[in-house]
């Protein structure tokens, strides 16, 4: 256990880091503490956390804009959307069971991971939500980015370059995200198909349909697959749309209508990648590609390593869950790269997480701006080190 | 007017040379240096600003673009890329002392996937080029400027377009996957790929919006979409700007995302209307456009309801199209807004701030009240939805008074909107036009911070140096 710093506000943020900068101590940044197994180890002896920096500061429902400070549990912000019949429309995955928690996300935590959940195919990413952020920067500095308004492209778009860096870049203060009205109904229409390459075309198949699919994923069944597209709306026209999908479907397998409560914890399960979440002894692999080149991921990966998968995005987002070596590590970096994919080790015990590369390796001229940048933000390789990246 | 840097005087002397060097990297047809053939050049949409370039480029591939940037950047010639040169805000307008590298002809499209749904396309491939394309399957791409006919990706992904159906399926960063980009030093890199998600850095967003300061996009992966089985307009007048403004509070507070909210005001409504004849109506302060997708049954729901939540704001009038020919009409005019105006106005400037859609009714207030003061008017379209203001201020470019007023005008309404919290611009971009005005948004060290991001992908400035920033010595 590392020391811990848990400032109340924005200025105390300021504050611990100008300290930590003049003393050149590097900060492990977390939201919630709970989470440190993210990712490469943090090589730092003393910890700043957001939990004190906590509450919406902003809320208009007409508008479709919410601001919250960064160390806001998710579930604080879900429930006042709720009120409101809206919704953090990426559906960011609820990782608890997966890590074994007990703490939910913080807002920040989310920002900062971009981890988006199945309706990303259709609404795009957590970042695509962001509107504005104001964070601190490795000299101390309070500095904005974006605002509250729906578009803007006034200078360079930081909010995109924070969210998914994993705390190495800034301290985020306080987000502000897009929201949107959750739809009134749902159904989904399961598909029992002979296989994961067949699956993939009939999620391709609803996702080239009119009828507006907000969810595509698919796992592996007893015999064959079942893929599952989902469908939001208000009521008459999910009803309509499920008819009409059933009917552009059917030969391609057996078609089962999940409607209400059973639909939504289909997805609620399918986001948080609950099926992966039973031996935890395994490590956990998120794997991007373009869906057609999923089967030949998951051809190559579970077979090979005996792991099991969970297909989301269309066939977009491979999830494997397999043991947790080195060598399915290398097997993971090569399937990734032979499909031009991206890849995250996402969940392993501690030794094999520092040993390998966790994301993908950039090219050398990529590499150079991004060292750049990162000392244009934190010139004293404050934040987070070695969380992304071994140091070079 | 806004200034320009100082041009560099040896690479001003060392012109002819450098003009023979470009003309060694590439075919003779590519290399434009006489005064005249680089007149078409000398400015963007923003045509109140000229300017001539040193020479101008037109490479056909990455690697001619890898060239002539690795060549200008040994040389310290600074550089200026242009797609077809519709920025509203000075973003192409070169330099005395610049190339200016101009991406339209590279103008094919190398893949279209739709089991992936995606397509990869080279910079200069226009907006309407991606759909048109695609469009025999049903697919679109779906950000849609006003000028999708004419600008090009490369440029849509440097000032992050939007269009008038962002409202549900966002603005060019939300619709991106990859790009291939020459960096300031003339590398060759990808960024993003057919994928979602890259994992690492966003550099995809980061690039996505800024206007050719970071380096030069040669190719975009785009993901396309499967459009709906069909769209309908329906239009409601109102007696005021602030009932308009709380219909569409209540349209979206019920849950209805429209995939277009357009808002106009009186003197937009005449302009349109004496353009286009759609048939708006005339007594009314504010008129909404609305636009829904489905099937014939679903449109009819959506309409329903949302016609039934505008009867609550006494209108002046509610139209809803029975076809696809009446809402063609209902679109026309508001289409047409630009050049509507340009027919009643010899000039006009086009601001783009952005406000929270709940101060719509005030800005509009102030607005009228400087245009009385200015002695110029005005008439704004507004995408009502998100917030964005598009006030066309009106001028005479003959009259250098009028036009420093116009300018005035303009900026005043910026600072309006950043005051109201609200932003300088939504979608065109800061260019030129709007760089002296960003410290209004921005507090100095966090120009500071963005500008040191700028040195990060280009340590000597060579790339848009004047666009964006107040001009500073490089940090
Ligand atoms: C690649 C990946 C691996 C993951 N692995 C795990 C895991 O092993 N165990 C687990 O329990 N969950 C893991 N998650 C889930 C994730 O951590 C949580 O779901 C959530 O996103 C973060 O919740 P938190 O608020 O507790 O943040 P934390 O877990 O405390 O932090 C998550 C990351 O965000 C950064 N961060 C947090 N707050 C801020 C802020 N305000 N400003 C800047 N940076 C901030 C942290 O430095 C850290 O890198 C992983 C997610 C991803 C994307
Ligand atoms: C009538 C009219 C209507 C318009 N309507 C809209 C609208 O509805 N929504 C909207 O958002 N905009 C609109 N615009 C503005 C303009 O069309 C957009 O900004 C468009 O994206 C510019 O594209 P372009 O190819 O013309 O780029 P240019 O004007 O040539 O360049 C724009 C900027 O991008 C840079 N650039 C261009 N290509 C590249 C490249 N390949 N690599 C690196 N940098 C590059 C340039 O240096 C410049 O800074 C409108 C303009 C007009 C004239």
């Amino acid at each position: 256990m590392t020391d811990l710093i848990a400032p109340a506000d924005e200025a105390g943020v300021v504050e611990a880091i100008r300290a930590a900068v003049a003393m050149r101590e590097p900060l492990a940044i977390e939201g919630h503490g709970s989470k440190r197994a993210l990712l490469r180890p943090v090589q730092a002896a003393r910890t700043l956390t957001t939990r004190g920096l906590s509450g919406i500061t902003l809320y208009k429902p007409t508008e479709l804009v919410l601001s919250a400070r960064a160390g806001t549990p998710l579930p604080e912000i879900e429930a006042a959307l709720a009120e409101h019949g809206q919704m953090l429309a990426p559906e960011p995955p609820d990782t608890r069971s997966l890590f074994g928690a007990p703490d939910p996300a913080t807002i920040g935590g989310i920002v900062a991971t971009n981890l988006s959940g199945p309706r990303r195919i259709t609404v795009g990413a957590i970042r695509d939500h962001l509107l504005g952020i104001r964070f601190v920067n490795g000299v101390g500095e309070m500095v904005r980015s974006g605002g509250r308004v729906l578009k803007n492209v006034t200078g360079l778009d930081l909010c995109k370059l924070l969210a998914g860096s994993h705390g190495t870049l800034g301290v985020l203060t306080e987000v502000t995200l897009k929201v949107l009205p959750a739809a009134r109904a749902s159904a989904t229409l399961a598909i029992a198909v002979p296989g994961v390459a067949a699956g993939v075309r009939a999620l391709s198949a609803g996702l080239a349909s009119p009828y507006g699919v907000t969810g595509a994923a698919l796992a592996p069944a007893a015999s064959g697959a079942t893929a599952w597209l989902r469908l939001e709306d208000f009521p008459d026209s999910v009803a309509y749309r499920a008819g009409r999908l059933r009917a552009d479907l059917a030969a391609r397998g057996d078609v089962t209508l999940l409607e209400g409560a059973e639909s939504e914890a289909l997805w609620r399960g399918l986001r948080d990648a609950a099926p992966l979440a039973a031996a935890p002894e395994d490590a956990i692999w998120r794997i991007s590609v373009r869906p057609s080149a999923a089967p030949g991921v998951v051809a190559a990966l579970a077979d090979a390593l005996g792991g099991r998968v969970l297909l989301d995005w269309g066939g977009g987002l491979v999830w494997l869950a397999g043991p947790a070596t080195a060598a399915a590590h290398v097997a993971v970096m090569q399937a990734a790269a032979a499909s031009r994919g991206s890849f995250t080790l996402f969940r392993a015990p501690a030794p094999l997480r520092a040993a390998v590369p966790v994301l993908p390796e950039e090219p050398a001229a990529l590499a150079a701006i991004g060292a750049r940048v990162k000392a244009a933000l934190d010139p004293h390789q404050i934040f987070n080190p070695g969380r992304m990246r071994a140091a070079a | 007017m806004i200034a320009l840097p100082p041009p560099k005087p040896d690479i001003l002397a060392r012109r002819t040379e450098i003009v023979a060097a470009l003309l060694a990297l590439l075919p003779a047809d590519a290399v434009i240096h006489e005064t005249l053939r680089m007149r078409p050049y000398e400015t963007d949409g923003l045509t109140a600003y000229r300017q001539m370039p040193l020479a101008v480029v037109l490479p056909s591939t990455t690697e001619q673009v890898a060239a002539v940037v690795r060549y200008c950047h040994a040389n310290g010639i600074r550089m200026v890329p242009r797609g077809a040169g519709t920025s509203l805000s000075g973003g192409a307008l070169p330099l005395e002392d610049a190339v200016v590298i101009g991406l339209m002809r590279m103008n094919r499209i190398l893949e279209i996937d739709f089991e992936d749904r995606l397509a990869v396309v080279e910079a200069g491939v226009t907006n309407l080029g991606i759909t048109k394309a695609v469009e025999h399957e049903g697919f679109f791409y779906a950000p849609d400027p006003s000028s999708q006919l004419a600008c090009m990706i490369g440029g849509n992904v440097n000032m992050n377009s939007g269009g008038a159906h962002c409202l549900k399926y966002g603005v060019t960063a939300n619709n991106l996957l990859g790009l291939k980009l020459v960096t300031p030093e003339g590398d060759i890199v990808e960024v993003g790929g057919a994928h979602l998600d890259h994992a690492g850095y966003d550099w995809l967003g980061l690039l996505t919006g800024s206007e050719g300061m970071l380096g030069i996009v040669t190719e975009v992966t785009v993901r396309i979409l499967r459009g709906p089985e069909g769209a309908r307009a329906m239009l409601a007048a109102f007696k005021g700007t602030e009932i308009a403004g709380a219909a569409v509070d209540a349209i979206i507070g019920s849950g209805i995302i429209p995939v277009a909210l357009e808002f106009m005001d009186r003197p937009c409504i005449h302009a349109c209307e004496a353009f286009a004849h759609a048939g708006y109506p005339l007594d009314a302060e504010a008129m909404l456009i609305i636009e829904v997708e489905g099937s014939v049954a679903e449109q009819d729901a959506l309409l329903d309801r949302i016609k039934e939540i505008c009867a609550r704001f006494d209108p002046i009038s509610l139209k809803v199209a029975t076809s696809a020919e009446e809402s063609m009409a209902i679109w026309k005019g508001r289409k047409g807004a630009f050049g509507a105006v340009g027919r009643i106005s010899p000039d006009y400037l086009c601001m783009d701030g952005t406000i929270p859609t709940g101060e719509l009714p005030f800005v509009l207030k102030r607005i009228g009240e400087m245009s009385t003061a200015y002695g110029l008017q005005v008439a704004n379209v507004f995408h009502a939805g998100d917030g964005n203001l598009h006030p066309l201020i009106m001028f005479d470019a003959n009259d250098p008074d009028s036009f420093h007023k116009a300018e005035t005008f303009g900026a005043e309404i910026l600072r309006l909107c950043v005051e109201v919290g609200g932003c300088l611009t939504g979608e065109h971009g800061v260019g030129v036009e709007k760089r002296d005005l960003m410290p209004v948004q921005f507090q100095p060290h966090e120009l500071t911070q963005q500008r040191a991001i700028k040195t990060a992908f280009d340590p000597a400035w060579l790339l848009n140096p004047h666009k964006v920033f107040p001009l500073t010595e490089p940090v």
